[in-house]
């Protein structure tokens, strides 16, 4: 560097490339036509020539599983790989409250429009109109296909399927399966998988990492993979490349995510040309169990369908913290969110929740122990990170037995967790780090700037905007899997079967031995701190400056301090072991060398958008009244980031909206 | 959350991989605050190992909330340390404050024969997928479906078909029962499918085959014993085999064209 970091300014950091646009939707349409249009327009592949087709797709959980069983059944050759020892425990599994799905069983004016519209303004008007729509289009179709595979839907004593409500909506539309979903949605996509894996349309590579993208001619053919019990670098070739990788949540260290859950794939794809779409817009989900201590690895969601019965409230008085919670009378309790947003109360978005959950322990009214924090300023003072969820009013209405019938895991697990009974004293609660709304850029077809890599699920950036909405994550990736992706693919795959390739081809062999070189980078360092300790302290950075408000200076210091990190890291990171063994270090050095390049990314994009949307919250950019204030006039774009290193290129691509007015976002 | 802090030995099965003989070896962790996960736990002892210079314990994990069924292992004697919990659990779920200061805990990987050792605490349950590949499905190709409505579900097969199909794979069953069988496991799918219409057309063939290939795949059979019930982190109760064996026994008097 050869500037100061202290005196730069946001432009310092990136250059500005052309626009981009989305080029597969006919936005001339009117939007109910629009999906219908490109399925008809889209290229086929005779059924008989399927077989003669190799797609790659990397990842199990919904949008990979339900992908892989879907390009199986349609008859193409298909190669799965996952990280995990099967494809059931892709990190899919652990969502609990719903899937969302515009059927209007409940009769309360429910529509495709209005699944549309309440996911593009839970988004804060930040999502691709084309594919929201075709989201909430398909949403239908969903619950039939999980109902058909046998997926355990909670049901009415009349058979049929039960809805509860969900964040940010007025309608009852979520199906759940207790507080289970996201394994009943998984199981039926994995048992389809297996299926194929009998029928032989699909192998499965487990505890099989991507560590390189392969590209020829300016199309994606492959990946690199570590089989992670021998240590073998493979390549695999074929006609596309899908990727189903999850999210980035990780970055941040402490997170919902699972522990594997990681962005090497994308990132990989990213250092190869594929653009990087909304980097900075990450979810903190408002109800997670809080932090008990500096060993813990990972946090616990409590589910958002907790929202419908429990309310949250804090103390009105800082002296009552540590008072046991019953004995604060009604008065002396402020239920903030039920006082701020009386139309919504507690079920309002998930951004909103957290950010008043924050205030509030900001004031110093937060609950349970206190912990020692450094401010911006680097004094320390004492905080309490916690707000109430209290069901006694529940239990009172419903009867223990009511409750427990509802959300009687979730009670179960937080009892395990914390070791206090939530029937007896209010839950403690407060925002993690949850989902990543940002991923890899995408067209309408979900097709990545690079041909022939397409990506679906959480790991791509499309649908939700700059905040989703509860129960929408598993709809978009199955919907990307199960009908979205098998239905757009085949206008790529139509005009192959593309030049093989072997071990010996020029780019092949580039790519394995690239992969093999950044191992034995790492295993070389031998220095003295721990993965884990140098990636909680990228956490923390993450957390203070790119967590639930933003600032520009705080940015800029994030910036500065995560590049002296990846320097230690590359100075003084251990990896015990070798490459040729079973080897969890190495696993996550690799990670974490990934991570630290993604994180200074999500802080350049945080600091060159100046507004604060959905779960976005630019302290600068905000109403009278404290809520995030877009800046259209602006900011009304995808930022799309080119690698390039030290200064990525940023690519807009202007949305477009049409069916839907650009208002303020309210929920009062 | 009490804020408590415990001394522990432990004695942890170390095996380089699957043809090396593992061995049990002793570590001393100190400062265990009691609010850990037994996981995290083992990663505190791993951050030390690392920083001597020495491998850290391998052992599978991933979502650490008790659904994935990605860990597991043998906790004094019992699957995911159930003889230490009063509550079914996972062992992410199993947390220290069940031990006191000084306890000594032996840890080691499952210990069944369809389920081979790959390092320290890892095993290959690979079994359990080709257990569903023979038939733990019902065919449906996507776009294949009917209205979801079509089938209305009585709610307490409904419900029944959710508690069996709670499972979430972890193997502890097999590990705890002295015939290494798979038959929990296989019952609770069976069982799952078995409650709902969408199951009935392959509900006599599926049976045949999962059994098929489970006792192909070096499981034993089932003399139910019950160890499985008693160490399952979900609870899936023994009464789903009474249901399998129902099921097969019917099913080797129906035609089901295979």
């Amino acid at each position: 560097m050869d500037w100061v970091i202290d005196m730069a300014k946001p432009e310092d950091f990136f250059t500005v490339g052309a626009d981009i646009a989305d080029t597969k939707a006919n936005t001339e349409l009117p939007i109910e036509q629009v999906w219908a249009d490109r399925q008809f327009h889209a290229a086929l592949v005779n059924p008989s020539n399927r077989r003669k087709l190799t797609v790659i797709i990397v990842g199990t959980g919904l949008a990979g599983g339900a992908a892989a069983a879907s390009l199986g059944e349609a008859g193409y050759n298909v190669l799965n790989f996952c990280y995990q020892d099967s494809p059931r425990r892709a990190h899919s599994i652990a969502a609990q409250g719903g899937i969302n799905a515009a059927k209007n069983y409940r009769n309360d004016n429910d529509s495709v429009h209005r699944l549309f519209y309440d996911t593009v303004k839970g988004g804060d008007y930040r999502a691709r109109e084309t594919n929201v729509h075709r989201l909430a289009e398909v949403s239908a179709n969903i619950i039939d296909q999980c109902v058909a595979q046998g997926v355990p839907f909670a049901r009415e004593y009349g058979g049929l399927l039960d809805n509860r409500s969900f964040g940010g909506v007025q309608v009852q539309r979520t199906f759940y399966a207790r507080g289970q979903t996201g394994q009943q949605l998984l199981i039926g996509a994995y048992q389809a998988l297996e299926r194929q894996v009998d029928a032989g349309t699909v192998q499965m590579f487990t505890r099989h990492e991507m560590l390189e993208l392969i590209v020829v001619d300016g199309k994606a053919r492959g990946i690199v993979t570590r089989d992670m019990v021998t240590g073998e670098i493979e390549a695999f070739t074929g006609d596309a490349v899908v990727l189903a990788t999850g999210g980035y949540g990780n970055v941040f260290f402490l997170s919902t995510n699972a522990m594997g859950c990681n962005n090497t794939a994308a990132w990989r794809a990213h250092r190869k040309g594929a653009y990087f779409g909304n980097p900075c817009y990450t979810q903190i989900h408002p109800t997670c169990i809080p932090v008990h201590g500096e060993t813990q690895s990972k946090l616990t969601l409590m589910s958002e369908s907790l929202r419908n019965d429990g309310r949250i409230w804090v103390p009105k008085n800082p002296e009552d913290a540590t008072k046991d919670p019953r004995d604060i009378p009604e008065e002396d309790r402020d239920y903030y969110l039920e006082r701020i947003y009386p139309a919504f109360g507690n079920l309002v978005p998930r951004d909103i929740a957290s950010r008043q959950a924050k205030y509030r322990c900001d004031e110093g009214l937060g609950v349970g122990p206190a912990v020692t924090e450094i401010d911006l300023d680097g004094n320390e003072k004492q905080v309490r990170r916690g707000v109430y969820l209290d069901f006694a009013e529940a239990i009172s209405r419903l009867g223990k037995d009511g409750v427990a019938a509802r959300y009687g895991n979730l009670f179960d697990m937080y009892a395990q967790i914390t070791g206090e009974d939530p029937y007896e004293t209010p839950m403690r609660i407060y925002p993690a780090v949850h989902y990543t709304m940002g991923g890899l850029w995408v067209d309408y077809d979900l097709s990545s700037n690079i041909p022939g890599l397409y990506v679906t699920g959480e790991a791509n950036f499309s649908d939700h905007g700059a905040n989703r909405l509860g129960a929408s994550a598993l709809m978009q990736g199955l919907a990307d899997g199960y009908f979205v992706l098998p239905n757009t693919i085949n206008d790529y795959l139509s005009k192959g079967p593309y030049p093989a390739l072997t071990p010996e081809s020029p780019e092949v062999k580039e790519a394995v031995d690239s992969v093999k070189a950044r191992i034995e980078q790492l295993l070389a360092i031998d220095g003295e701190r721990t993965v884990d300790s140098i990636h909680k302290e990228l956490g923390t950075i993450m957390w203070e400056y790119c967590g639930m408000e933003r600032t520009e200076a705080g940015l800029i210091t994030a910036i500065g301090k995560i590049r002296e990190l990846r320097e230690e890291f590359y100075k003084n990171v251990k990896v015990t072991g070798e490459n040729e063994d079973f080897n969890q270090t190495l696993e996550r050095a690799g990670r974490l060398a990934d991570f630290l390049e993604l994180g200074e990314l999500m802080c350049i994009d945080a600091l060159h958008r100046r507004e604060s949307c959905g779960g976005h919250f630019r302290a600068e950019s905000q109403t009278e009244d404290g809520e995030a204030l877009r800046d259209d006039e602006h900011f009304l774009y995808v930022g799309a980031w080119e690698y390039h290193e030290g200064k990525p290129i940023l690519h807009k691509e202007p949305l477009i909206y049409k069916a839907i007015e650009l208002k303020q976002r309210s929920y009062k | 959350m009490s804020e408590n802090t415990i001394n522990i030995t432990l004695r942890v099965w170390r095996q380089p991989n699957g043809h090396t003989p593992g061995k049990l070896v002793s570590y001393p962790v100190k400062d265990v605050s009691t609010d850990m996960s037994f996981l995290e736990m083992l990663d505190l002892l791993n951050e030390e190992l690392t920083v001597k210079g020495e491998e850290p314990v391998a052992f599978d994990h991933d979502c650490r909330e008790g659904i994935c069924g990605m860990c597991g292992v043998v906790i004094n004697g019992t699957p995911h340390g159930r003889g230490s919990s009063p509550v079914p659990t996972t062992t992410c779920q199993l947390h220290m404050r069940m031990f006191h200061d000084g306890d000594v805990i032996t840890v080691e990987p499952w210990r069944a024969r369809p389920f081979p050792v790959i390092k320290d605490l890892v095993v290959n349950r690979s079994a359990f997928d080709k257990i569903i590949q023979a038939g733990g499905f019902i065919s449906v190709n996507t776009g294949a479906a009917p209205e979801a409505h079509a089938a209305p579900v009585p709610k307490l097969k409904a419900d029944r078909a959710f508690d069996a199909a709670t499972c979430i794979g972890c193997g502890a069953c097999v590990a705890a029962c002295p015939n290494h069988s798979g038959m929990l496991f296989t019952a609770a799918k069976i069982t799952h499918l078995a409650m709902l219409p969408q199951g009935q057309p392959e509900r006599h063939l599926r049976i045949k085959k999962m059994i098929g290939v489970h006792d192909a795949l070096d499981f034993g059979g089932c003399t139910n014993i019950g160890e499985c019930a008693a160490v399952c982190p979900k609870a899936i109760p023994l009464d789903v085999i009474s249901q399998l064996n129902r099921d097969l026994i019917s099913s080797l008097f129906t035609r089901d064209g295979k």
